[in-house]
């Protein structure tokens, strides 16, 4: 891959200063959470390694993955984009359109095999032979498998290449699957959230090229440095949580006073992601902040686990309208009448039997 | 004495129990009865202090764990950092499964050095064709299709079935789940996550496994009221002791007919 420049190279070329780049190592050793000593291991690895050639894919998916990551602040998406990656395929921000995108598509698997990195937005429908997913001509179910093949590792980003989001929902009439039960026999690391946190998706691959290898990986997949506790876990309103103060309604006293939104529905619990450490927008907020509780977009299946706005989920096995209480109410309810009745009848026949006795 | 007449007494009825006839309240008949009436000791001490630590852990767990769910209403006692309403409803949540968790494995303990009795509530011998017949017989019994229910020493082949379902693996179930959500808040690496972080690798969803939790809450509850009943309902109409075998350890029982 020689002919590949480096990241420096590219970055200088571009009109960046020494001591600008120094100054971008720095903050992208803090944005991944490393010491100091990091930095010097980030320039120089950004001098001598050619970039990564990156194939990004777009399946069954609304591109909010892709909004999200134009919009990183440490590192810039540009500089992720134009410096650090070869980004060679990416549909829906190369300058090519159709036959020569399709030949750059291909030109990169061949000349890279085994050395890219596959990036997928969205995920593939499978029912009908992935005909509900069309891209260049052919079932998106197809590209992926091609694009797969020769790829180093597979970056599934956000809730529809991680977990199948909202067009893998009950019933999920398309079959929409995500990415790792397509493909079976590659690393691939989960990025879930609809969409992932900007800086969490720059910081995932500025970690990949600095180190040459995979993030640490929780169970579920999921880089553990941004995905291994919940909302909940660092949200600025636990406090008011553990004391026992609650919004009860959107805008009452509690809701301006800033109240814990656990009773609102808010999944913070229940949610593993960066929200509450790195938030949105460079920082400036994020969902609970604003006041909205959390709608937990980075779990397995977020849109079947009832409305956003109750802290105890519909079961729908049981009825429309039934969570754990309802239901647990109306089984101790018929149990309790049940054994009513049968005390009842236990009494009667038991006189009964002393009558035929005397 | 010989063998043949180990049950009948040497002397006559109105010639023992000397206390219970000067009370004047004991005829003929109660004396032969009281010198035949024998009990058993079935539970022995650790298996009723298990029982009752148990039956207390579950109805704070029931109670707070209902109450994480829905919380009481919003409350202004102070500012934020000196009250701690929430967090003392967890605190005796955790606390009680804590010890729950503690007396499950004594109990399991027990079933390997206490009496063959402490090993009923975990098995059910499924393959013993008479022991199905003789639970459709209790079954029978309960729907007021016998006359007279038969004599057990242990738990009634119904009673075994469910102890196994609601108490064995009811409490696994909780259990796992619940140390499971509390692996959560220790957090990755800790020695809970080590041991039960795999639940939530299966169950995907943590909001998914605080549904399954509360459910099995509720499974819990529907046990206790079929249970309380059951036991004071065969106190009275069955023919062995029940509340209070659990508080001396004795069955006693109140015929000596032999079936």
């Amino acid at each position: 891959m020689s002919n590949i420049e480096t990241f420096y190279d590219v970055m200088r070329r571009q009109g960046i200063t020494r001591r600008s780049f120094m100054k971008y190592c720095s903050l992208t050793a803090a944005a991944l959470g490393l010491g100091p000593a990091f930095v010097p291991k980030i320039a120089e690895a950004m001098e001598t390694k050619p970039r990564t050639p990156v194939i990004w894919l777009h399946g069954l998916e609304c591109t909010c993955c892709s909004e999200s990551f134009i919009r990183s602040a440490h590192p810039l998406a540009k500089d992720v984009v134009l410096s650090m990656i070869s980004l060679d395929y990416d549909d829906t921000l190369m300058a090519a359109a159709g036959h020569a995108a399709e030949a750059a598509f291909e030109e990169t698997i061949e000349k890279y095999r085994g050395n890219y990195i596959l990036a997928v937005e969205g995920n593939p429908p499978l029912n009908e032979d992935g005909m509900f997913c069309i891209t260049g001509g052919r079932p998106f179910v197809e590209k992926l498998r091609h694009a797969a093949e020769g790829a180093k590792a597979i970056i599934s980003w956000g809730a529809c290449a991680s977990y199948g989001c909202v067009q893998a929902a009950a019933p999920n009439p398309t079959r929409a699957t995500p990415v790792h039960k397509v493909i079976t026999n590659k690393p691939i690391i989960k990025v879930p959230g609809c969409p992932p946190i900007a800086e969490v998706m720059t910081g995932v691959i500025t970690y990949m090229l600095t180190f040459d290898r995979l993030p640490e990986l929780d169970r579920q997949g999921r880089p553990a440095m941004f995905y291994s506790q919940r909302i909940h876990d660092k949200c600025y309103r636990r406090p008011h949580f553990d004391a026992g103060q609650f919004v009860e309604n959107w805008d009452d006293e509690n809701a301006r006073k800033g109240y814990c939104l656990y009773k609102m529905g808010c999944k913070g619990p229940t949610t593993y992601n960066a929200c509450s450490t790195v938030r949105w927008n460079e920082g400036v907020s994020f969902p609970i902040q604003s006041g909205h509780g959390c709608i937990g977009c980075s779990e397995d299946g977020f849109w079947d686990q009832g409305s956003f706005y109750d802290r105890l989920t519909n079961i729908k096995q049981f009825g429309i309208e039934a969570n754990a209480d309802k239901v647990g109410f109306a089984a101790a309810g018929a149990v309790g009448g049940a054994v009513a009745v049968h005390a009842a009848v236990s009494a009667l026949r038991r006189a009964q039997k002393k009558n035929e006795e005397a | 004495m010989s063998d043949s007449n180990i049950h009948s007494s040497a002397r006559a009825p109105d010639e023992i129990f000397e206390a219970a006839r000067l009370t004047g309240d004991a005829t003929l008949e109660d004396l032969e009865s009281i010198r035949r009436r024998t009990s058993v000791y079935v539970y022995e001490a650790p298996v009723r202090l298990w029982h009752w630590v148990n039956a207390l852990a579950i109805t704070v767990l029931c109670v707070t764990g209902f109450l994480i769910g829905s919380p009481l209403p919003s409350m202004q006692i102070d500012e934020a950092y000196n009250q701690f309403v929430f967090g003392y409803i967890r605190f005796a949540h955790f606390a009680a499964a804590m010890i729950l968790t503690v007396g499950f494995f004594g109990r399991i303990y027990w079933a390997f050095v206490g009496n063959h009795h402490a090993k009923q509530m975990f098995y059910i011998p499924i393959f013993n064709r008479r022991y199905w017949s003789e639970l459709f017989f209790e079954l029978r019994w309960y729907f007021f299709l016998e006359r007279e229910p038969k004599k057990y020493v242990g738990h009634n082949p119904l009673a075994q079935i469910a102890m196994f379902f609601f108490m064995t693996l009811g409490l696994s179930f909780m259990l796992v789940t619940g140390w499971a959500l509390y692996a959560e808040g220790a957090g990755q690496g800790s020695l809970p996550d080590t041991a039960m972080g795999w639940v939530l690798g299966i169950v995907q969803n943590s909001q998914r496994l605080h549904t399954l939790h509360h459910l099995g809450m509720w499974g819990i509850v529907v046990f206790m009221i079929i249970h309380i009943y059951a036991a004071i309902r065969e106190d009275i109409m069955s023919r062995q002791s029940m509340v209070s075998t659990m508080i001396s350890g004795h069955r006693t029982f109140k015929d000596d007919r032999v079936e």
